[in-house]
């Protein structure tokens, strides 16, 4: 979008700054790899300093420099409160209701935060065998909210997921009450254009704010399902100087942290 | 009792074809020496255990030595797929393989269930999942106390397990400390445990008393590998080499380029050129 580009910060940027504004100091987060990695990060680095960020490996309260490239990462242990075990990881601490928030991003996405990380195509031949579920199957039905980021596409946002990798709200409604699933699901999704929160009865995500410069137009055409939009539509408030500068800091280190240990070339 | 052996003894008397085997570490401690060793022993029809295959079982797949995987994440973690993995499930190339697919939550209870010597874990998972649907031995059962539905998985009991950790003591007690992962679980569940080790020290006396020591009698041979789960790391020793998993999703790309690259870092090589690879990733002390 050059609109954004315009205004001094990239739609990514945008993204990952207004999803780290969704994360409080007394959260604990569990979080996924990518783009929640960083919106955490960011959280904890600005506004959110005492947040408690979980890594599915088993690292709790950590509070790395770089952002990892994997969820086990060594410095994710080494400036956790306390390592466990993975079994302990998923039994005790998200089965046990520890955490309030799940962060996870999404290859495909449906209207009702249903989210596929599996296959594109049918699971016995697929098209695209892409890594699977991971921690995502419980996180999105043991932790107390799920939020979502991921830039919108109209490959990743589609009418009809090819795989339930993570249950969000199934059919919309009732649905997860239905199956005794007894957590909020998603109550929040982020995107390089827009803030999205579900409606409260038909749990379809709704837009409720534009990010800086963005139109409702290009909100729909990166969106396979036709886009609700609240009545009062915000602004999501652009990214603040130290927003951006902590934003840009942190990758910054993390490229160089990561390119660091290349003897020849890294990608 | 645990013997000392170097590494192509300790694979040859504990692998066999038509195994089940899990070589476990949690993004850290992966066994890539024993998994390298396996390949160059050339073991066929293994069934391979991990929660994240990562680039070892990507190298076992293309190598044509898995009939099945059973695994909760088959990514290059951060990085993207697996594309030795992918063109055998997509392509049946070099063979097509069987798929058991569980979420983390399901393999990791169902290692602890391995370890506790139970059939099944029980727990609250798959909840709406796909993955319960295509999985048949993803079931239900009923508390009988509550009446809630909860999940059950099989417990995972591999006929042996490959780890790496930190070290051994000259008894054979071994440590593994940072990001424990399941690899205490994964060798409890087993019949026979392998453990690779960065170094053998005199004894553990003075080692905090709650750390994670698996005693010498649950392991079957323990060998001395420095550097010896490279591109992954060991906590104190080497961190994780991230250009490493950057250049593989390269190098996996291609089928020819993937067979060179066996030849020239597994086939042409052995146990000993590991403690080389690390030498640029230990910290400065």
């Amino acid at each position: 979008m050059s609109a954004a580009k315009d205004m001094g910060f990239t739609p990514n940027e945008m993204m990952t700054i207004a999803a780290s504004r969704a994360l409080k100091s007394d959260d604990v987060c569990f979080v996924g790899i990518g783009a929640p990695s960083a919106a955490c990060n960011v959280a904890r680095l600005t506004h959110a300093p005492d947040i408690t960020l979980i890594y599915e490996s088993g690292t709790i309260g950590t509070a790395p420099d770089v952002l990892p490239l994997s969820i086990g990462d060594g410095e994710l242990c080494e400036t956790a409160v306390t390592t466990v075990a993975v079994p302990e990881m998923f039994r005790y601490w998200l089965q046990g209701g520890r955490i309030s928030i799940g962060f996870l991003g999404a290859a495909q996405l449906d209207k009702f935060g249903n989210i596929n990380t599996t296959v594109i195509g049918d699971y016995a031949h697929p098209k695209t065998r892409l890594p699977g579920g991971g921690g995502a199957p419980e996180i999105a039905t043991s932790s107390r909210q799920v939020y979502i980021t991921m830039a919108q596409s109209k490959r990743g946002m589609v009418e009809k997921i090819d795989f339930f990798t993570s249950f969000g709200h199934g059919e919309g409604g009732d649905h997860r009450k239905r199956l005794g699933i007894d957590t909020a699901g998603p109550t929040l999704l982020i995107t390089d254009l827009a803030i999205w929160r579900p409606d409260p009865a038909t749990k379809e995500f709704t837009v409720v704010s534009l990010h800086p410069g963005v139109t409702r137009a290009q909100v729909q055409e990166t969106c396979g399902w036709v886009v609700k939009f609240a009545e009062a539509l915000d602004e999501t408030p652009a990214p603040t100087e130290l927003e951006l500068k902590t934003l840009r800091d942190l990758q910054a280190r993390t490229k160089a942290a990561h390119q660091g240990t290349a003897k020849g070339k890294a990608a | 009792m645990v013997k000392f052996l170097p590494l192509k003894e300790a694979v040859a008397e504990n692998l066999h074809d038509g195994d089940t085997v899990a070589f476990e570490g949690f993004t850290h401690l992966i066994p890539t020496a024993a998994a390298h060793e396996a390949i160059r022993q050339g073991f066929r029809d293994l069934t391979l255990i991990r929660m994240t295959p990562d680039l070892i079982y990507d190298q076992m797949i293309g190598m044509g030595m898995a009939r099945k995987i059973v695994f909760s994440y088959v990514g290059n973690p951060g990085v993207g797929l697996l594309r030795r993995a992918r063109d055998a499930i997509e392509n049946g190339f070099p063979r097509s393989i069987e798929v058991e697919e569980h979420s983390h939550a399901g393999m990791a209870n169902a290692y602890e269930a391995g370890a506790a010597g139970l059939p099944c874990a029980v727990f609250r998972g798959y909840r709406g999942a796909g993955l319960a649907a295509v999985n048949p031995n993803v079931k239900s059962v009923i508390c009988p106390f509550t009446g809630e539905v909860l999940t059950a998985v099989p417990a995972i009991r591999p006929d042996v397990t490959f780890i790496h950790a930190q070290k051994a003591d000259r008894k054979g007690n071994v440590l593994v400390e940072g990001i424990i992962g399941i690899q205490k679980e994964a060798v409890l569940a087993a019949k026979r445990a392998v453990v690779t080790v960065e170094e053998v020290v005199d004894n553990f006396d003075d080692l905090h008393p709650n750390l994670t020591v698996l005693p010498s009698w649950t392991i079957a041979a323990i060998s001395v590998v420095p550097g010896g789960s490279h591109p992954s790391y060991t906590h104190g020793y080497y961190e994780r080499d991230n250009a490493a998993y950057l250049e593989w999703d390269e190098i996996a790309a291609d089928r020819d380029r993937f067979q060179a690259w066996i030849r020239k870092n597994v086939i042409e090589s052995s146990a000993d050129d590991f403690v080389g690879r690390v030498e640029h990733l230990r910290k400065a002390a």
